[in-house]
């Protein structure tokens, strides 16, 4: 229950400040994915149920502000919180290679389905154009991020899970 | 975590659940759009006042840091202004000049602007869509303040956009450049009809692509593009931008061409919104 409230908090907090505070902070004109960092987290940390479930959430908010068509980003960032799930079982505390790496990769795939869904369908071939201009500066934009706020997740968990085994 | 004691569901099959449930959602959102417009409102009007928060203290932070290296930088300007007092009385002079031609210039630009009358209300921008460029962003003001889907929004002295979507005290803006926009325009001065379609990828540039201009039009680089009276959900005159890169196209009865938009998108921070909606035509 502890859990729930915590990771909801996390979520708002990350969404809010994604849209707004990292806004004024953009660099070439791309903020980072907080809420993908959180689905990546939540995937390697905990599993892909939660990783699954994470994203899930994270996706329906931010189709219920911004999204054309209901579900589209719920099922990408589903996709990658479910993906990640996978690398629990490599998941070692206080590495952070690892979640570096995923970022990385996830941030990749989630630019991949972003320009298949909102610029293949409509026609715009040149996908070169788009990952130098939006993917690329994303990438490293949100790795960079990652290695900052992936610690304070982590510390975050560690946290409530010592906390819950002692209510155990 | 290990001993948990609840069910163990297999996240295989909960992904297959979470995917269809998207795929219904899509569907649904695809088919009944206007039914759950209401859903996303709530969302919204929850969401906004929090962004506005944040983003009040973010000005707050981002006007300090202005301010601090706007301070460093008059200090060195002031070192280098006191060696050219000399060369600036002088400078000034001609400035003087320049200013009651500006003056002069601004009066008649004035007139020129049909849409100077329209009742106007301003607002501010709140978040810009997440995946940069403001090819569709959200204000501060909703229903509310009398704002309304398909009212027009423009900032300093050129169209931004329309709205697309309103709730109680936020509203979000579609604007020109965004690839599934389509305005139509009409050069001001030989009133031949055009349509400026919004591109993500020219935008790059700077410009945004035109098409379906006559082939008989007289037209040429720089001329100016406002929105055309024929369109349902413009009002009519305001500017949208200039033209460039006339060309003619394959089939020989269009032209197309590249268009400067007269808003300068990487930074709107505040925009107006004309609260009277185009007529719409009634059987």
């Amino acid at each position: 229950m502890k859990r729930f409230v915590v990771v909801i908090i996390e979520i708002l907090i990350c969404f809010l400040l994604q849209t707004t505070v990292f806004q004024w902070l953009a660099l070439a004109h791309v903020t980072p994915n907080l809420l993908l960092i959180l689905t990546v987290a939540a995937g390697l940390m905990r599993g892909r149920t939660q990783g699954l479930t994470v994203g899930f959430v994270c996706g329906l908010l931010i189709d219920f502000c911004y999204g054309e068509v209901l579900g589209l980003y719920a099922l990408i960032y589903m996709l990658i919180g479910y993906l990640n799930g996978f690398s629990h079982r490599i998941f070692v505390k206080d590495d952070l290679t690892i979640p570096i790496l995923l970022v990385g990769i996830s941030q990749f795939v989630y630019f991949f389905l972003f320009y298949v869904f909102e610029f293949l369908l409509i026609g715009k071939l040149n996908i070169l154009f788009y990952f130098v201009r939006i993917g690329l500066p994303g990438i490293v934009y949100t790795v960079a991020v990652s290695i900052v706020l992936y610690k304070i997740l982590n510390i975050i968990n560690t946290r409530v899970d010592r906390n819950e085994e002692e209510e155990v | 975590m290990r001993r948990r004691t609840k069910l163990n569901i297999n996240p295989k099959h909960l992904f297959f659940t979470g995917a269809l449930l998207c795929f219904i959602l899509i569907f649904v959102s695809f088919r009944y759009r206007e039914k759950l417009s209401p859903v996303k409102t709530a969302v919204g009007n929850v969401i906004s006042p929090m962004q506005d928060g944040i983003n009040s203290i973010g000005r707050a932070i981002s006007d300090q840091v202005d301010k601090l290296t706007s301070l460093n930088k008059l200090l060195k300007e002031n070192e280098s202004l006191n060696k050219q007092v000399s060369t600036l009385s002088y400078e000034n002079k001609i400035l003087l000049q320049d200013k009651y031609e500006l003056d002069r210039f601004r009066d008649l630009y004035k007139l020129d602007k049909k849409y100077a009358d329209y009742p106007k209300v301003g607002a501010r921008v709140i978040d810009a869509d997440l995946n940069s460029w403001y090819s569709s962003f959200r204000i501060d003001k909703g229903t509310d303040d009398g704002i309304a889907v398909d009212m027009n929004v423009i900032a300093g002295n050129g169209l931004v956009g329309i709205i697309e979507e309103v709730g109680k005290n936020w509203a979000r803006v579609k604007s020109i450049i965004d690839d599934s926009s389509n305005v139509s325009g009409m050069f001001l001065k030989t009133s031949d009809q055009c349509i400026v379609n919004g591109d993500l990828e020219l935008y790059n540039s700077g410009v945004i692509g035109v098409e379906l201009i006559s082939k008989d039009a007289e037209v040429s680089d720089g001329y100016e593009v406002v929105t055309s009276p024929i369109s349902d959900k413009y009002l009519q005159g305001i500017l949208i931008g200039y033209i460039s890169d006339l060309t003619a196209d394959s089939n020989n009865l269009t032209q197309t061409a590249h268009l400067t938009p007269a808003v300068d998108f990487d930074r709107i921070e505040e925009v107006l919104i004309i609260t009277e909606l185009k007529e719409p035509l009634v059987d």
